[in-house]
C-alpha cells in the first residue's frame, strides 16, 4: 500500500512532466499501471474540454453561416463542414501535423513582428486544433440541423413581439436551437472525448514521453507482452469519464428545459445517430 | 513499367514522374485501396449480422441472453473503438493459439512462460510454413473480426432503435390475426423497421469508411501505410530520391475519403427516397401527397 | 449456418503440418541501408541479403515479414515470427526481453546531427527515435528527448526547430546529411552498443546455435566483410 502512494507521487503527474522522468520498466506492477494511465487521462481532459469549450463557439458561428443566405458566407461554412465531417480524424491529424511542420523554422513576419510558430507542431496547440476545427464541423451540422427544425409559432410570436436581427436571435432562435440540439451534442462531446485517443497514435509526438491514457496503455502493452491488463485499465476510465460527461450534459439540458415541465427527459446516449 | 524506366538516374521531369508513379511499391500503394475497399465490403454485412443478432438478443425474453445483447450494445458507448481494435485482435489471436496449444500440443506445458506466449509450431495460427499471403490474409481476417464487432455494436443500438420505432399498432394488428411472435417478426416488425434504421445505418456507414484508416494501427499494409512508407523522404539508397513527400500522399489519401464519403451519401438520399414509399412518416405522407 | 461454422472452426483448428523448419525473419524496412523497401515493393538492403546467406548457410527455410519497430519486440516475444533483423543494437535492457546471436555489424557509432554548429546537446531538446538504444542514451542524460516513430519525423522536428538535434545511428543518418545542404554532423560520436546482432526468443536456443554457426562461417571466409562494404562503402567498419 505504501509502495503504492509512493508510486503515485512518482507518476500521478508524469503526463505532465512532473516526478520521475523514467517510466517503469520492469516489474510493471498493476499500481504503476493505473496511477500512470490515470495521470494520462489528464491529456485526454485536456484536449476534451478545451476542444469543446472553443468548438461550441465556432460551431454556432459556422451553423448561423450555414443558414445563411448569402453565398458569401454560406459556401465557405459548407465546405467547412464537408471536409472535416468527410475525411477521418486520423488523416486530419496527419495531415495537419505534416503541414504545421512546413511552417518556417524561424518564425512568420507580420507587420514586422516575428510571430514564432514553432510551438504550434506540439501536441497541446497542433492537436487541438484540430480537434477544435473537427468538432466545430460536426456541431455546426447538428446546430444547423436544430435551426432549420425551430419550430414556426416561436419565431412568429417573437415577430409579433417585434424582435428582430440580434434580438431575436439571442432571446429565442438560439435558446431554442440550443435545446433541440442539446441530445445530439452531448453524444458528439462524448465522441471527442473518445477521439482524443488517437492524438498520439497519429502524428503528433509525446514530448519527453508525456502522454494520454491510451499512450502509456499502449505502452505497458508493449512492455509486457500482455493486452489483458493495461486496455481495459483504460477502458473502464473512459466509461467513468463518460458517465460523468453524461451527468454533466444532462445538467446543462435540465437547464435549457426547466420552462418546459416534464420536457426534460434523461438524454439518451446514442452514439450511431451522431457521426 | 515503361520501356524507358531502366535508368531512373537518367531521368528527368515528367519522364522522371511517369516513371516513379508506376514502380511496383506505387502499384502496391494503388492495390491497397482495393484492400481497403474489401475491408469495407466484408466488414459492413458481417457487422449488420452481429448488429441484428445484438438487437434480436437485447429484445429476447430469455433473461442471459437479453442481458448478453444490452451489454454488448452498451460497450461501445463508453469506451473509444480504437482501445477495441488494439485489444480484439491480440486477445482473439493469442485465445485461437491457445486453443490449438490444447489440441496439438502438450498440454503441461504453459503457453506463458515469463513475459514469453508460447505455443508449440503446430499449434501456431498460421502455421510459421504457411506462405506470407495467408498470414497477410489472417491479419486482415482479424482486423475483419475486430471492426464487425465494435461497428456491430453500434449496429445493433441503431437496429434496437429502429424495431422500438415500429408503430405498436401495426405489430398489435399481426397479433390479432393470429401470427406466432416469429412471424410477427419475419413479417411485420423487420420488413418495417428499415426505415427507421436508414439513417443510424447512413450514418454508420460513413463512420465504417472514417475508421478504415485505423487498419494501420492493427499493422495492416493499407492506404496510410504505403503513404507513410512512399513518401518519406528517399537518399542516394534507393533509385527515385526525393525529399519528405507525405504531404502530397495524404493529401491524396485525403481526397479518397472526401470522394467516397460524398458518393455515399448521394446513393443514401436515394435509398431513403425509396424506403420512404408508403410508409407511415411524414416522409412516405409527403411523398404520396405529391404523387396525387 | 452451423455448417459454416463449423468450417470456420475446422479452418481455425487445422491447416497442414509442414516440417522443414521455417524461420520467418521480422525487419522493419524503413531504415536504409540496412533495411528498405525498394522499388518493385521488396524488402531490399544489407539485412535482407545477409539474413539470405545466412539462412543458406544454416539450411532454414526463410521468409521475411514487415514490422513497424515499435511493436517488433512484443510479436516476437508473442511468436508471430522468429528472428529480428532489423538494425538492432544488443544492450542489457533487450537481453532483458529477448536473446541475441553474436553480433553481425560491429558497434556502430552514434552521432549528433544539427541544423547548427553551436546546438546545445547538454542540456537542449534532442529528437530520437522511439525505442532505439540512442533512445535510453538521451533518456538518461540531462537534455530534454522528444521522441518520433520514425528517422523522417526525426529530421522533420531538426528542420522546424522542434528540437535543437537529432541523435541516431551514424551510418542511417550519414545519406540524409549528405543530401542535404542544411544538416550538419555535431559533437562527438557515443559509442553505445555492442553491435548488432539478432533478436531471438529466449526460448529458441537451438536456432541461435545455428544462426551464431552461420554468422562465424560468413565471418572467417570474409563473405561478411564483403557485404558490409557493399552496402556500407569502402570505409565501414569491418570485422578483422
Amino acid at each position: 500500500m505504501n509502495q503504492c502512494l509512493q508510486t503515485l507521487q512518482d507518476y500521478g503527474l508524469r503526463a505532465i512532466g512532473m516526478g520521475e522522468r523514467l517510466l517503469p520498466r520492469s516489474g510493471f506492477s498493476l499500481c504503476e499501471q493505473m496511477t500512470l494511465i490515470g495521470s494520462g487521462l489528464i491529456w485526454n481532459l485536456y484536449f476534451g474540454a478545451l476542444a469543446v469549450f472553443f468548438g461550441f463557439f465556432l460551431a454556432n458561428a459556422l451553423a448561423v453561416a450555414k443558414a445563411s443566405r448569402n453565398p458569401l458566407l454560406r459556401k465557405p461554412a459548407e465546405w467547412f463542414v464537408f471536409l472535416f465531417r468527410g475525411s477521418p480524424l486520423f488523416i486530419q491529424f496527419f495531415l495537419a501535423y505534416e503541414m504545421l511542420v512546413q511552417l518556417p523554422r524561424a518564425g512568420i513576419e507580420v507587420l514586422g513582428i516575428t510571430v514564432q510558430t514553432h510551438w504550434m507542431t506540439r501536441a497541446w496547440a497542433g492537436a487541438l486544433l484540430v480537434l477544435v476545427l473537427n468538432t466545430a464541423a460536426y456541431s455546426a451540422e447538428i446546430f444547423h440541423g436544430a435551426l432549420r427544425n425551430l419550430p414556426k409559432g416561436e419565431l412568429e410570436a417573437a415577430d409579433a413581439y417585434g424582435m428582430a436581427g440580434w434580438t431575436r436571435y439571442r432571446r429565442v432562435v438560439w435558446p431554442t436551437a440550443m435545446r433541440l440540439a442539446w441530445p445530439a451534442y452531448t453524444n458528439e462531446a462524448i465522441f471527442l472525448f473518445h477521439a482524443t485517443t488517437l492524438v498520439f497514435f497519429s502524428g503528433f509526438p509525446a514530448f519527453q514521453q508525456r502522454g494520454d491514457s491510451l499512450y502509456y496503455a499502449n505502452y505497458f502493452a508493449d512492455k509486457t507482452f500482455n493486452p489483458f491488463v493495461a486496455y481495459p485499465i483504460v477502458a473502464g476510465y473512459f466509461i467513468l469519464l463518460t458517465l460523468g460527461l453524461i451527468a454533466l450534459f444532462g445538467v446543462v439540458n435540465r437547464r435549457l428545459n426547466r420552462h418546459l415541465p416534464g420536457a426534460a427527459k434523461k438524454i439518451r446516449y446514442r452514439p450511431n445517430l451522431v457521426r | 513499367m515503361f520501356p524507358f524506366c531502366t535508368d531512373p538516374s537518367a531521368l528527368q521531369g515528367l519522364a522522371w514522374l511517369s516513371c516513379y508513379l508506376t514502380t511496383g511499391s506505387h502499384m502496391l500503394f494503388y492495390a491497397s485501396f482495393g484492400t481497403v475497399l474489401a475491408l469495407l465490403a466484408v466488414t459492413a454485412p458481417v457487422a449488420l449480422l452481429f448488429g441484428f443478432g445484438g438487437a434480436m438478443a437485447a429484445r429476447s425474453r430469455l433473461a442471459p441472453l437479453r442481458w448478453f445483447g444490452r451489454i454488448y450494445t452498451a460497450m461501445v458507448r463508453g469506451v473509444p473503438d480504437i482501445i477495441f481494435f488494439l485489444f480484439v485482435p491480440i486477445a482473439l489471436d493469442q485465445g485461437f493459439e491457445w486453443l490449438r496449444s490444447r489440441v496439438y500440443c502438450d498440454p503441461s506445458v504453459p503457453v506463458r512462460q515469463g513475459n514469453e506466449f508460447i505455443v508449440c509450431a503446430a499449434a501456431k495460427l498460421p502455421l510459421s510454413t504457411s506462405p506470407e499471403w495467408v498470414h497477410q490474409l489472417y491479419g486482415i481476417f482479424l482486423a475483419v473480426v475486430a471492426f464487425s464487432v465494435v461497428f456491430g455494436a453500434f449496429a445493433a443500438n441503431v437496429l434496437h432503435g429502429a424495431m422500438a420505432a415500429v408503430p405498436r399498432a401495426q405489430l398489435e394488428t399481426a397479433e390479432a390475426y393470429g401470427m406466432s411472435p416469429r412471424q410477427v417478426n419475419r413479417r411485420i416488425l423487420i420488413p418495417q423497421m428499415w426505415t427507421y434504421a436508414l439513417p443510424g445505418l447512413a450514418n454508420l456507414w460513413m463512420i465504417l469508411i472514417k475508421a478504415t484508416p485505423l487498419l494501420f494501427v492493427l499493422g495492416i499494409e493499407d492506404i496510410v501505410y504505403w503513404a507513410r512508407e512512399l513518401g518519406s523522404a528517399k537518399t542516394s539508397a534507393y533509385a527515385y530520391r526525393h525529399p519528405d513527400w507525405r504531404l502530397y500522399y495524404f493529401l491524396a489519401i485525403l481526397v479518397f475519403y472526401l470522394l467516397m464519403t460524398w458518393g455515399s451519401e448521394r446513393i443514401f438520399d436515394r435509398l431513403r427516397a425509396r424506403l420512404s414509399a408508403g410508409q407511415a412518416t411524414a416522409a412516405g405522407e409527403a411523398m404520396r401527397k405529391a404523387a396525387t | 449456418m452451423k455448417k459454416l461454422m463449423l468450417a470456420a472452426a475446422a479452418l481455425v483448428l487445422t491447416t497442414g503440418m509442414g516440417m522443414a523448419q521455417t524461420v520467418r525473419i521480422a525487419t522493419e524496412g524503413a531504415y536504409p541501408p540496412y533495411n528498405l523497401v525498394n522499388e518493385q515493393g521488396q524488402l531490399a538492403g544489407f539485412e535482407v541479403d545477409l539474413g539470405n546467406a545466412l539462412c543458406k548457410r544454416a539450411e532454414l527455410q526463410c521468409t521475411w515479414v514487415k514490422n513497424d519497430w515499435d511493436s517488433i519486440i512484443p510479436n516476437l516475444v508473442s511468436s508471430n515470427y522468429d528472428a529480428i533483423m532489423a538494425a538492432m543494437s544488443i544492450n542489457e535492457e533487450r537481453k532483458k526481453a529477448i536473446a541475441f546471436t553474436q553480433d553481425y555489424l560491429p558497434p556502430a557509432p552514434s552521432s549528433y546531427v544539427a541544423l547548427d554548429e553551436g546546438a546545445d546537446l547538454e542540456g537542449g531538446i534532442i529528437a530520437v527515435q522511439t525505442g532505439t538504444v540512442q533512445a535510453a542514451h538521451v533518456a538518461g542524460t540531462k537534455a530534454t528527448m522528444l521522441e518520433y516513430p520514425n528517422i523522417d519525423q526525426v529530421f522533420a522536428a531538426v528542420r522546424n526547430g522542434e528540437a535543437d538535434a537529432a541523435f541516431g545511428d551514424h551510418e542511417v543518418m550519414r545519406p540524409f546529411v549528405e543530401d542535404s545542404n542544411d544538416l550538419v554532423f555535431v559533437g562527438e560520436q557515443v559509442r553505445l552498443d555492442e553491435g548488432i546482432g539478432i533478436g531471438l526468443r529466449q526460448s529458441d536456443a537451438d536456432l541461435r546455435d545455428k544462426l551464431n554457426a552461420a554468422i562465424d562461417s560468413m565471418k572467417q571466409d570474409g563473405s561478411l566483410n564483403a557485404l558490409i562494404k557493399q552496402h556500407f562503402g569502402e570505409d565501414a567498419q569491418t570485422y578483422e
